[in-house]
């Protein structure tokens, strides 16, 4: 199980660094996307992966789930969403406005 | 009632941002009057939490009274209290040129304005490596907001650039946290420090490559090479106000260089201790000399400008990166030093670019500036000050860095470097001034017609010129008080040098139920 959400959190951060690297807006705000989910995916997992441990101090029980991680995740999306909205509106903006989507807002031949 | 100071700084300008954004846009006076007022009210708080430290004490303050290390804390301490009121000082002379009429440009300017100034002081105070996030967050999310402000098709371009490497630079912070809470299985920076000196060996090369990935997003605010790039575009094209309160946001990066590196990885830190001594200093010192071929090569006045911020982070970060107590409160000295002088800089040039029409900022010759004797006896001083020269505070501020690499083992590189780059920032700054003063030409010559355009040249000159003439007063300021601001320095120094002070008050504060 941690291999296999080590390889999830690695090939999304890897499409992130692609394709945030690309010459157009939108595949670079595509790419910030996949590098926030591999974050958040990652800052998830840092609790460890247990499968049926409660995350509340009852008896009886000697194994817990963290559930800090859980909360800073939730800031994580929360905080990554808006930052997705704001980059799609400015370059929504900046596409208006230099009259193409490249980043560098350099018309190609 | 003493305990809740802390949370001023951070209330404050979150509740004017609030109420601000409740009123509504034709009450712009009213707005006006508010936001400076409570820019001001910030100016004390800050002044009263400097002398609630300045004995050496440290207050935490626990928010919602959860104990530490398990809720979040605020701290202040000599350096967080010295940051805030650089902060408070720089916002409200650049407020007081933004009532001038900048900012009209858009509808919640002051609600930004606030916000940002909230989330600038949360970073400097808050005891928590997650929290800084989050507060980073807010500080940027106004930031892009501010340097939006106005539009325009080159705002446009800088600002994407901005907005994307800054969102990478989030990811990164949270990479680095999430291995950091990963092997620690905390975020409270007081108990990492504790933490990370008993860490397993084999978890020690984890723990480096979460600090080093933190120093990047560090270097990433601060503008260190090679992650300086966004920074003169994004800073030439926005407006004087804001370009004038971003001189602060690269201290922020600084800020949190001297604060993470002292604490968590600092001298005390077992396995991994002075973890970024290597790094820190040669790529101060590469950002000084790419900074000043920025100062050199540059086309427009405010493209200089923004270099100049550039060799103010490269000179500070030298300072830091000596890792001394001399070294680090000669740091703390420059600090404010370099704010003031490139805010007033960013507001004089507006000055300037706004008297000299379709010319703007250009380094080419233009009709001659109304009022050119007060504005170039301006532009006169606020060089001298930026190039180091004597008798002002760069002087001091330079004087005092190299007077402690003198104990250092790099010390012909730090001169060296620095001393050569002052020099070529004065070639710089010269070649610039003669273009903008002695190179005019009167305007019947000037193939630019004034006449179309009276409005521009019947402008009161004092009204604007108040705020950069009071940013020149602290600078003077620093000059007449060097003795005690330089003593207050090298406590901040001696204090983030003993961590241990820091992590008992933070870690063993009693929480009143």
């Amino acid at each position: 199980m941690e291999l296999l959400i080590a390889i999830i959190v690695g090939v999304l951060t890897a499409c992130g660094v692609y394709l945030s690297l690309r010459g157009r807006t939108f595949p670079v705000v595509l790419g910030l996307t996949f590098l926030s989910y591999a974050v958040n995916l990652f800052l998830l997992i840092m609790g460890r992966l247990t499968i049926g441990s409660p995350p509340i101090i009852s008896e009886n029980v000697m194994h817990y789930a963290d559930p800090l991680p859980q909360a800073l995740v939730l800031t994580a999306i929360v905080i990554s969403f808006g930052m997705t909205a704001f980059v799609i509106v400015l370059s929504l903006k900046a596409f208006l406005e230099m009259g193409n989507d490249q980043v560098d807002g350099k018309h190609k031949p | 009632m003493m305990n809740h100071i802390v949370i001023f700084p951070v209330m404050l300008p979150l509740l004017a941002g609030i109420l601000l954004l409740l009123l509504p846009k034709r009450k712009l006076p009213l707005k006006r009057a508010i936001s400076l007022s409570l820019v001001m009210l910030q100016v004390v708080t800050a002044g009263f939490l400097l002398g609630a430290v300045n004995s050496g004490d440290i207050l935490a303050y626990a928010l919602g009274n959860w104990s530490p290390p398990f809720g979040i804390v605020l701290v202040a301490d000599r350096l967080a209290a010295w940051m805030l009121i650089v902060t408070a000082l720089v916002a409200s002379c650049a407020l007081l040129y933004a009532i001038r009429g900048t900012d009209k440009n858009g509808v919640h300017f002051h609600t930004l304005f606030q916000l940002q100034l909230f989330g600038l002081n949360g970073a400097f105070l808050t005891g928590d490596l997650f929290n800084l996030f989050v507060f980073f967050e807010i500080l940027l999310l106004a930031s892009y907001s501010l340097l939006l402000h106005g539009g325009g098709r080159l705002k446009t371009k800088a600002g994407l650039h901005f907005v994307v490497i800054n969102l990478v630079g989030s990811t990164l912070f949270l990479f680095a946290v999430g291995i950091l809470y990963g092997l620690l299985g905390t975020l409270n920076m007081a108990d990492l420090a504790v933490k990370v000196v008993s860490v397993a060996a084999e978890d020690v090369a984890l723990i480096y490559t979460a600090g080093l990935l933190l120093f990047a997003v560090f270097a990433l605010k601060a503008a260190l090479l090679p992650l300086y790039l966004w920074l003169p575009a994004a800073y030439a094209h926005t407006t004087a106000t804001v370009a004038a309160l971003f001189a602060i946001m690269t201290k922020v990066g600084a800020y949190c260089i001297l604060r993470v590196y002292t604490l968590i990885f600092g001298a005390q830190a077992g396995p991994v201790a002075n973890l970024i001594e290597a790094w820190l200093l040669p790529l101060a010192l590469m950002t000084l000399i790419v900074g000043v071929f920025g100062t050199l090569a540059s086309t427009r006045m405010r493209q200089q400008v923004a270099y100049l911020v550039i060799t103010s982070v490269g000179t500070l970060l030298t300072a830091f990166g000596m890792n001394t107590e001399s070294g680090i409160a000669a740091g703390l000295y420059y600090l404010p030093h370099s704010t003031f002088t490139t805010a007033a800089l960013f507001l004089l040039v507006d000055c300037i670019a706004n008297r000299r029409n379709v010319m703007d900022d250009q380094f080419e010759p233009g009709p001659i500036i109304q009022q050119h004797r007060l504005l170039g006896a301006l532009f006169f001083v606020l060089a001298i000050l930026i190039a180091g020269m004597p008798p002002l505070s760069g002087f001091i501020g330079k004087f005092l860095i190299l007077n402690a690499a003198l104990a250092h083992s790099a010390l012909w590189w730090i001169m060296g470097i620095v001393l050569i780059t002052s020099l070529f920032t004065l070639i710089a700054l010269a070649r610039g001034g003669s273009m903008l003063f002695y190179r005019a030409q009167s305007p019947h010559i000037c193939d630019v017609d004034l006449s179309t355009d009276v409005p521009r040249g019947v402008l009161s000159v004092t009204g604007e010129l108040t705020s950069v003439i009071c940013l020149l007063a602290l600078s003077i300021g620093l000059v007449i008080y060097a003795g005690v601001i330089t003593d207050y320095t090298t406590a901040i120094a001696d204090q983030l040098l003993q961590p241990e002070a820091y992590i008992q008050s933070v870690l063993n504060m009693e929480v009143n139920q």
